[in-house]
């Protein structure tokens, strides 16, 4: 019943820059409570997806209608987690978030605020270090109080930018169970773009395989069947993992280049292809 | 070569330099007294007798740091309009430096803020600014007299057009510079206008308004001496001028002393401000 009005969804959306297409009469959708990867080659595209989704950018036509209202600019109702953590290098951790809160509930004494800011960076494990300046802070407990601004506001939609592209790996794998575990927690519907194929598996329920730019379109929607809950741990230990994984390497790999401006047959961009590879 | 000097052996060789340059001033003064061939013009200049008289030797550090001494004991004495203390004559020059400082930056903020924040009226006000940043500030007193008609409101007048540029300048930078992404953060938290150029902008900026508010500040004291041996007074632009007119070369020099360590105070007292809103990424 949702794949008729999903919570999120793209119509129709063009978005070019002089000379240079990025991509033309995008259609997909979010479902309410879901997690949707969009991966990519870099300058696909994948950005200004995001940015639209955001309302930082606009499209050159088409909209993006969010719980049956079209979008005209950023909302506080679509939290976005930055890929450099943008965090105000002039304010402690907790008046970070506490900023935000006051944005979304204007009315709150500063007591309310800072109580709430200190109750989400507690949620990410941050509580020791909620007066401390971002210049304080390790690259991954900065995105840490990112995670926190975003998810203390309770929006619709959490959106997020390579969140963890700029990160060690030992670092970025313990985020990603952090997030995974706080969106199944909120049963956050959100939208992540990203490059790492296992981030990919390990958070979302369907990945967008999106083509090489420029003029790019979304190839197809690859659905994750692999159960929750999921830790990289055993990630790799599941039946059906690694078609899954090899089925998107692949795209990446060959079919991203050869299917850009050459839709495979059968492709109708309103209705994308679906594939199960670990079913 | 940025090797950390301890601050003893940086504070004694200080002191040896100290003294030797006072050691060599006290030879000079006993040696080479004022007697030397008067040029006609320089003559006309400081009066005949002051030209002529070989009476006013150069002073020496001893003379001067009496006459310090004399000085700072009662700075703030008032025996009528033209004997007043000299810490009542750095007392007027640094009102007057403050009132047009304040002048200054409340006009170059906002306007500073305007500028950074519109392309549009960058480009627009860019040729004025252009045309008159370089104008030193002393050039505007005529009009500034002829318009005013009040010596003191002018003397401020001035010190508000020479501390505005650098602020209005490092404002609209400072503005212009503030990162892309914080900007964004603001604008998917729908923070509003007023709420972003507070929170986010103005903090953002603050170093870099801060740094031209020093350097108008320098700029200020600079101008405040020469505007004042020019309207005449008070203050110790004006001292310094009569002095010269008494041929007080002691006191000269305790007044180039003196407004080198207020100088100093301003710069410093601006720095600590700086530091306040400092921010570090
Ligand atoms: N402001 C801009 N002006 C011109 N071209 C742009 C601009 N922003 C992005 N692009 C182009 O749009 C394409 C998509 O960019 P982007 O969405 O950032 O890609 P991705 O995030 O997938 O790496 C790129 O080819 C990029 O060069
Ligand atoms: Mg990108």
């Amino acid at each position: 019943m949702s794949d008729l009005h999903p919570y999120v969804s793209v119509e129709a959306v063009t978005r070019a820059y002089p000379g240079h297409t990025v991509f033309r009469d995008l259609w997909f959708g979010v479902n309410r409570g879901e997690f949707v990867c969009l991966v990519g080659h870099s300058g696909c595209g994948k950005t200004t997806v995001l940015n639209i989704l955001a309302g930082l950018d606009k499209p050159d036509s088409g909209g993006v209608i969010v719980d049956g209202v079209e979008i005209n600019g950023p909302s506080l109702d679509r939290a976005v987690i930055f890929q450099g953590h943008a965090l105000m290098p002039w304010m402690t951790a907790e008046a970070n978030v506490a900023f935000a809160l006051s944005c979304r509930h204007k009315g709150w004494s500063k007591p309310q605020l800072r109580e709430a800011a200190r109750e989400a960076l507690e949620k990410v494990g941050l509580g020791a270090a909620a007066n401390r300046k971002p210049s304080m802070l390790s690259g991954g407990m900065k995105q840490r109080v990112g995670i926190a601004r975003a998810l203390a506001l309770a929006p619709k939609m959490l959106l997020m930018d390579e969140p963890f592209s700029a990160l060690d790996a030992l670092t970025r794998g313990a985020l990603q169970d952090e997030v995974s575990r706080l969106v199944q927690e909120a049963n956050q519907t959100a939208f992540m773009i990203t490059h790492d194929v296992d981030e990919a598996i390990l958070l979302a329920d369907r990945i967008l395989l999106m083509t090489n730019g420029p003029d790019s379109h979304v190839a197809e929607v690859v659905q994750n069947t692999l159960p929750r809950p999921r830790d990289r741990a055993n990630l790799h230990k599941l039946p059906g993992y690694h078609a899954l994984r090899d089925h998107i390497l692949e795209f990446l790999l060959t079919r991203s280049r050869e299917l850009r401006g050459n839709p495979q047959p059968g492709w109708d961009r309103k209705a994308l292809p679906v594939v199960r590879p670990a079913a | 070569m940025n090797k950390q000097v301890p601050a003893w052996r940086a504070a004694l060789v200080a002191l040896g330099i100290f003294v030797a340059l006072m050691a060599l001033w006290e030879a000079a003064a006993t040696s080479g007294g004022g007697t030397a061939a008067v040029d006609p013009e320089y003559a006309a200049l400081v009066g005949q007798a002051a030209a002529t008289g070989g009476q006013t030797p150069f002073p020496r550090p001893s003379a001067v740091a009496l006459r310090l001494w004399e000085l700072l004991r009662d700075p703030f004495y008032i025996r009528g309009p033209n004997d007043q203390g000299i810490g009542i004559q750095i007392g007027y020059s640094l009102l007057r430096v403050t009132a047009g400082f304040l002048l200054a930056a409340l006009v170059a903020v906002p306007f500073g803020f305007l500028i950074g924040m519109s392309p549009l009226l960058n480009a627009a006000l860019n040729p004025f600014i252009q045309v008159l940043r370089p104008v030193s500030p002393l050039a505007w007193m005529p009009l500034a007299l002829y318009t005013i008609k009040d010596s003191a409101v002018s003397a401020i007048f001035v010190i508000f057009i020479c501390a505005l540029w650098p602020m209005l300048l490092n404002t609209a930078f400072g503005v212009a510079s503030v990162r892309r992404e914080w900007l964004n953060v603001a604008r998917t938290l729908e923070a509003g206008t007023l709420k972003t150029a507070w929170r986010v902008i103005l903090p953002a900026a603050a170093p870099t308004i801060l740094t031209g508010m020093r350097i108008s500040i320098g700029i200020a004291w600079l101008v405040i001496v020469a505007a004042e041996m020019l309207v005449g007074g008070t203050g110790i632009g004006y001292w310094v001028w009569n002095q010269w007119n008494n041929l007080s070369l002691a006191d000269i020099v305790i007044a180039i002393l003196l407004i080198g360590v207020v100088g100093l105070l301003l710069d410093r007292a601006l720095g600590a401000v700086a530091r306040l809103v400092a921010w570090q990424e």
